[in-house]
């Protein structure tokens, strides 16, 4: 398929799909989206409640010195990843007992993270003289080269991260809505709080793998955001913002596919559109709750 | 080092750029809106690409995208003029998802040279500024200092305790979107300078090891100023001495170390009195 030459879409669906389907690339390209959607929707459920959005973004952008210092020392991008996401968690959550008795630090810590973790990457790139070309795939995202063995190692960093947030779930739940009365259980909750940040740490690199790591939010956030816009229930929750990653994943690919832009910029603008949507129908449905 | 011509740009854009980084920075750790200034470093990147897809000068690009998202957080959020962090995700996520359809489009225009653009205005380029652009970044960078000099005593006020500011007759709201504006084209000159991606350490790093040595509003402004002038002036001097190591990673690097250096300080301090209140 040459880069000018999109594949025709017909009206009729099933036609449609089996043209999507019929390039193993394609096939592992949506193995690898449904696996990240489900599990980016549903860390990301708990990150947007906790309020921690900030620290998801800095996670995400650490795909950059993680993968110029895997460049720089041979190793695999994907364990870069992983390395830097891991080290930046563990910096954020170790640091912020030191400084939280003044509320005011933990912003400033987060964004000196970041911008340290980038320093380091770009310090790294100009150190390994890497092909700039490659910033680009990193920052916003490739889905055209996932192979079958990156599917399995996502298949099991998701069961990994899941089990995980499922084993911890109810008193991170606890924590989240009341640390105080946590506290006072006996709940471990600065534990429980870098813990969290770990697994966070797990699904964003994961993610931005396929996604680009300028582009995670469009699943970590949009729709967690949309399904806590419409529901406060948690499970509820939970599902509808799966089932709208799921849908926002599928559709940005195929939207891709059957034509010359890229993924990142269909995915991320039907998110937007879901995130909007649900806001105006919130925003509708309280004017007429007044009246 | 000096009789360089791009040394002396560098110093004469940078050291306003890290005057206008402190201050409006201090502001910034105090009204908690570190990430409406992340969100809006990585707008400033999208609006380069966009001025280079049209064919535009690069810092129209970069303040027309940044004011307006500003001014789309103000407006999304509530009295004291930010929205909430998801809201801000959301839609940051979707400026730059229209930033790769731009790469993509830059990509297949005859202009090319996309990854040379792409990563100066990711990770800055000091060096090659030239005397006209770094006189122009210098007096944008007066001018926002100048600015936030004229509204700090109001701004004061209001981010400490907008009940009393409003009862007081401020315009909280007003003052919330003109700080965001502000913000803006701080960030959007910054990105000249150290680039869209280290730009938040100028701004997060100085001020938060001001908040950590002093609770004084004055003090920590200037604070926060000279800390951020310092690692402007020492990561500029470093990097011409080591050319390996980027120009913005040094200023960057500086900086943060001034922040874990305040943090281990004020932990001793608190250690030293709390020790000396146990022995009375």
């Amino acid at each position: 398929m040459s880069p000018n030459q999109t594949p025709p879409l017909s009206l009729d669906l099933a036609a449609d799909v089996r043209e999507l389907l019929q390039f193993p690339f394609m096939v592992h390209a949506l193995e690898a989206a449904t696996l990240v959607a489900v599990l980016a929707a549903t860390v990301g459920w708990f990150m947007v409640l906790r309020r921690q959005t900030f620290a998801g973004h800095t996670l995400s952008v650490m795909a950059v010195p993680g993968a110029a210092g895997a460049a720089l020392a041979g190793a695999s991008t994907a364990l870069g990843f992983y390395v830097a996401c891991g080290a930046a968690a563990l910096a954020m959550g170790g640091t912020r007992r030191q400084v939280t008795s003044r509320h005011i630090g933990e912003s400033a810590i987060i964004g000196t993270v970041q911008a340290v973790g980038l320093a380091a990457g770009f310090l790294f790139l100009s150190l390994s003289h890497q092909v700039l070309t490659e910033l680009e795939t990193l920052l916003f995202g490739t889905f055209l080269g996932v192979s079958s063995s990156q599917v399995l190692v996502l298949l099991g960093v998701a069961a990994a991260a899941l089990c995980a947030l499922i084993a911890i779930g109810r008193p991170l739940l606890f924590s989240t809505f009341d640390p105080e009365l946590a506290r006072a259980r006996g709940l471990p909750v600065r534990a429980l709080d870098v813990a969290f940040l770990l697994i966070l740490a797990l699904a964003v690199a994961a993610t931005s793998q396929i996604t680009g790591a300028l582009l995670v939010f469009a699943l970590l956030v949009a729709p967690p955001a949309t399904a806590q816009l419409l529901t406060g229930r948690t499970l509820a929750g939970l599902a509808l913002s799966v089932a709208l990653a799921l849908v926002i994943a599928w559709l940005g690919l195929a939207a891709a596919y059957f034509s010359v832009y890229p993924a990142g910029f269909y995915t991320t603008t039907f998110a937007f559109a879901a995130y909007a949507l649900a806001r105006i129908a919130r925003a509708m449905a309280s004017r007429l709750r007044g009246r | 080092m000096f009789a360089q011509d791009f040394v002396r740009n560098a110093y004469l854009a940078g050291t306003p750029i890290a005057l206008a980084c402190g201050l409006v920075g201090w502001f910034v750790v105090l009204r908690g809106q570190v990430f409406a200034g992340d969100a809006l470093s990585h707008v400033a990147f999208v609006g380069a690409i966009a001025a280079a897809v049209f064919g535009l000068d690069e810092r129209l690009g970069l303040f027309a995208l940044t004011l307006l998202v500003a001014i789309g957080i103000a407006a999304l959020g509530r009295r004291a003029g930010d929205a909430d962090d998801a809201a801000i995700g959301t839609v940051f996520a979707w400026v730059l998802g229209l930033g790769v359809l731009l790469l993509a489009l830059l990509a297949t225009s005859a202009s090319g040279g996309s990854g040379v653009t792409v990563a100066n205005t990711l990770f800055g380029s000091i060096f090659s500024l030239s005397a006209g652009s770094a006189r122009v970044a210098a007096l944008v960078a007066l001018a926002v200092v100048a600015a936030l000099a004229a509204i700090v005593r109001p701004l004061l006020l209001a981010t400490l305790d907008a009940d009393i500011a409003v009862v007081r007759g401020v315009p909280v709201r007003v003052l919330g979107a003109v700080f965001l504006a502000l913000l803006a084209a701080t960030t959007a000159e910054t990105t000249q300078a150290v680039g869209a991606l280290l730009l938040l350490g100028l701004i997060a790093a100085p001020a938060g090891a001001s908040h950590q040595l002093t609770a004084r509003p004055y003090w920590g402004l200037a604070l926060s100023a000279a800390i951020a002038l310092g690692a402007m002036w020492a990561g500029l001097a470093i990097s011409y001495v080591v050319p390996d190591l980027p120009p913005s990673s040094a200023i960057v690097g500086f900086a943060a170390a001034a922040f874990a250096a305040a943090a281990i300080w004020r932990r001793l301090l608190d250690d030293y009195i709390n020790q000396r209140h146990l022995k009375r």
